[in-house]
């Protein structure tokens, strides 16, 4: 019952406002304040809009060219009297010829190769045959032994040419800059236009780089990034069956559960502070524990997935209480209404609605850790070399191997600028990786988010 | 309905079905509810009438220990449901609610079927031997809450896709498949419409024959005409309760009178 008569300000005459059809000297201010704002804004969106295109323009103009490599297709004679001197195909006997046996074959194709397309060149066998990979021979090697019954036949291989070959391709080696370089020479780089004239050498599209492993210092044509994304894969197998159910458990027990007290409290403020610390102390954390204490493999991606565990569990704990507190209390109080435990309440009809909530939380938290560099550097997952893809669930988990960001983070330190343009098209494929996962919790929020 | 009828059927006495004694609720510090007794009776419909902040609410949570669920809050006193106190530490609050049954003042439809609304109190009491008995429970709690013919084509489709006073419906008949004993309802029509509200009174009144109701309402037409008893809350204390032809016509406390002539709230 509030007396109208007694309010102050009605005492006075009242107020007289002005023609709607002109903006007073108020109104004009404050129009002109949300403009500026507004201008702040979009400025600060196009700064943000522009820094990403240069960014995407950058990786993917640098980071293409690892996706193409340089080729020589070779018709290789397979000599009996070199490989096989017995003629026994004997397997134990084929494999005592070191790769040093197989280079003269390289070097005699290449000389029949440029006598029968009557190439002109004044370089010797050895000299030609510089322009492969140092991986060409152990590759005709791989093949024989695997393969002895082709031995004294004629077989066409696809070898990999040099990196410094691959970058004349890619305009990255020009012959002004090799004057120097003692790797190859300016004699070399005509007989490769040759080659390429004649269709012997071309570049195209290399599955190694996405399905290989990593290569030596020298043999930057020949690294890929396959072993360190099953690397990779399997530290997110462990996050993922680690971090899903202890964080939603956790989370749910302190949401709906636990009594409000300072405990909680406490570990509520902590939960909140972890997902702030650096990386690297989870990293400092997981030598100590896993590697010094526990006495797990090093560089294993085990051990990367338990730090990575530590490390993405704030972040899952955090969003699963946010989409727990997100349900209306009404569903609850509904359930219980009608007689259902607080169990079956949580696990009934919570836990189904904050479900894409959980889900988008796990999948942001599991992209984290996949890019996720610095904890991997101090339980040695970084600069070490996988030379084969792990054979096993138990050896993807236990036998030392790298990660996507560390593999890209190695070739990015490497002095070779072959290992640049790698590193670059790491960040392609890494990248992609993260799209595809926030697309997919993007998709899930859509499809599962309810609306009441 | 009149206060005439509703004076004539108090004619016949029911038993008590909850007696509630020197009931004390605090919210911390606060003292919410004010040594409370009520007396409410079987197969009657009971409103609990007063301003906002009175207490009414809090009081009837209490009927089902929904207050359990706020950390703070904390009851005294004693409530007896057939003669147990059903804050003994031995009782079950699931258990109870089981057989005190409430409808809240948003329809809260679980996020589900029709049919899974309903069927979702039975199935976790097992009340069901198998579908076709889950089929019949639901069925008659769907004509219960006198909204079997609105859905009974589209049992299947979300029940947060109906209308508010059917949501509101379909809560009624959730509570009633677990064949509860005594019903609360908070505020059961504040979210709905006249018609809505109109269809809802006429089912609290066909729901007295089997159960005890007790409803709380802002509106004293409401409470006028569904209800056989009134209890006039206001501060955290219990004013005046009574038959409500009584309490609508010849007010003892002078509280009630200004309440209900409007002068207060």
């Amino acid at each position: 019952m509030t007396d109208i008569t007694n309010l102050p300000g009605n005492a006075a005459e009242p107020r007289k406002h002005g023609s709607l059809l002109e903006k007073d000297a108020r109104t004009a201010r404050r129009n002109a304040a949300e403009k500026r704002f507004q201008v702040y804004g979009m400025v600060a969106i196009g700064i943000g809009l522009l820094m990403l295109v240069i960014l995407v323009v950058n990786i993917f103009s640098q980071g293409l060219g690892a996706f193409q490599q340089t080729f020589v297709t070779l018709e290789v004679q397979l000599d009996e009297s070199k490989l096989d001197k017995n003629g026994n195909r004997n397997l134990e006997e084929i494999k005592k010829v070191s790769t040093f046996g197989y280079a003269p074959l390289i070097q005699q194709a290449f000389e029949a190769k440029v006598a029968a397309d009557g190439i002109e060149t004044a370089l010797p066998g050895k000299a030609m045959a510089d322009i492969l990979s140092k991986s060409a021979a152990a590759q005709l090697r791989d093949f024989v032994i695997a393969n002895p019954d082709e031995i004294g036949k004629t077989v066409e291989f696809r070898f990999l040419a040099n990196s410094r070959v691959d970058g004349y391709l890619k305009g990255r080696v020009t012959r002004e800059s090799i004057v120097n370089d003692k790797n190859v020479t300016a004699e070399q780089l005509d007989f490769v236009d040759a080659l390429k004239e004649d269709g012997v050498l071309a570049k195209t599209f290399n599955m190694s780089f996405i399905t290989g492993a990593d290569a030596s210092d020298q043999r930057p044509e020949d690294a890929g990034m396959g072993v360190s994304m099953l690397g990779s894969l399997f530290m997110m197998l462990v996050v993922l069956i680690l971090s899903l159910p202890i964080g939603v458990a956790a989370s749910i027990y302190l949401e709906e559960f636990a009594a409000k007290n300072w405990l909680t409290d406490i570990i509520e403020v902590n939960i909140s502070n972890l997902a702030a610390v650096p990386s690297i102390v989870f990293g400092i954390l997981g030598l100590a524990v896993f590697i010094n204490y526990m006495h797990l493999p090093m560089s294993a991606p085990l051990v990367g997935g338990l730090v990575l565990t530590l490390m993405t569990l704030p972040t899952i704990i955090i969003s699963t209480r946010a989409s727990l507190k997100a349900v209306p209390p009404s569903i609850r109080d509904a359930a219980l209404g009608v007689g259902a435990s607080k169990m079956q309440a949580v696990f009934h009809h919570v836990l189904p609605l904050a479900a894409p909530g959980i889900l988008t939380g796990t999948i942001i938290g599991l992209a984290q850790a996949l890019g996720e560099t610095a904890p991997l550097l101090l339980i040695g997952m970084v600069g070490f070399i996988a030379s084969n893809a792990p054979d096993s669930i138990a050896s993807g988990l236990l036998s030392p191997n790298s990660a996507m960001p560390a593999q890209i983070y190695e070739w990015a330190k490497r002095a070779d600028p072959a290992f640049y343009e790698r590193a670059w098209g790491g960040i392609i494929i890494l990248l992609l990786f993260l799209i595809t996962m926030n697309t997919v919790a993007v998709i899930l929020r859509r499809r599962f988010e309810r609306r009441w | 309905m009149n206060q005439m009828t509703a004076l004539e059927k108090d004619v016949d006495t029911n038993e008590i079905k909850i007696n509630a004694s020197n009931v004390q609720v605090f919210y911390g510090e606060s003292h919410a509810i004010k040594d409370v007794n009520v007396q409410i009776e079987d197969k009657t419909v009971t409103a609990f009438i007063g301003p906002s902040g009175c207490g009414k609410s809090t009081f009837l949570r209490c009927l089902n220990r929904m207050n359990d669920t706020i950390d703070i809050c904390r009851v005294e006193g004693e409530i007896l449901l057939d003669g147990e106190n059903i804050y003994d530490k031995k009782v079950d609050p699931v258990q109870l609610r089981a057989k005190v049954g409430m409808v809240f003042q948003k329809p809260n439809p679980f996020p589900k079927s029709i049919y899974d609304n309903v069927a979702y109190g039975p199935r976790i009491h097992g009340l069901a031997k198998n579908k076709a008995d889950l089929d019949e429970i639901v069925e008659r709690a769907l004509r219960r809450g006198a909204i079997w013919n609105e859905v009974k084509d589209r049992l299947h489709a979300p029940g947060t896709g109906l209308s508010g006073g059917q949501q509101q419906r379909l809560c009624i008949a959730r509570a009633v498949a677990t064949e509860p004993e005594v019903l609360l309802m908070d505020e059961p029509c504040s979210a709905l419409d006249p018609i809505a509200t109109a269809q809802v009174e006429e089912l609290i009144d066909e729901l007295k024959q089997n159960y005890s109701v007790v409803i709380v309402t802002h509106s004293m037409q409401q409470a006028a005409r569904v209800s056989q008893k009134t209890a006039f809350f206001h501060l955290g204390n219990l004013v005046e309760f009574g038959e409500t032809g009584q309490i609508f016509t010849n007010p003892v406390d002078p509280r009630t009178e200004s309440y209900i002539t409007g002068r207060i709230g």
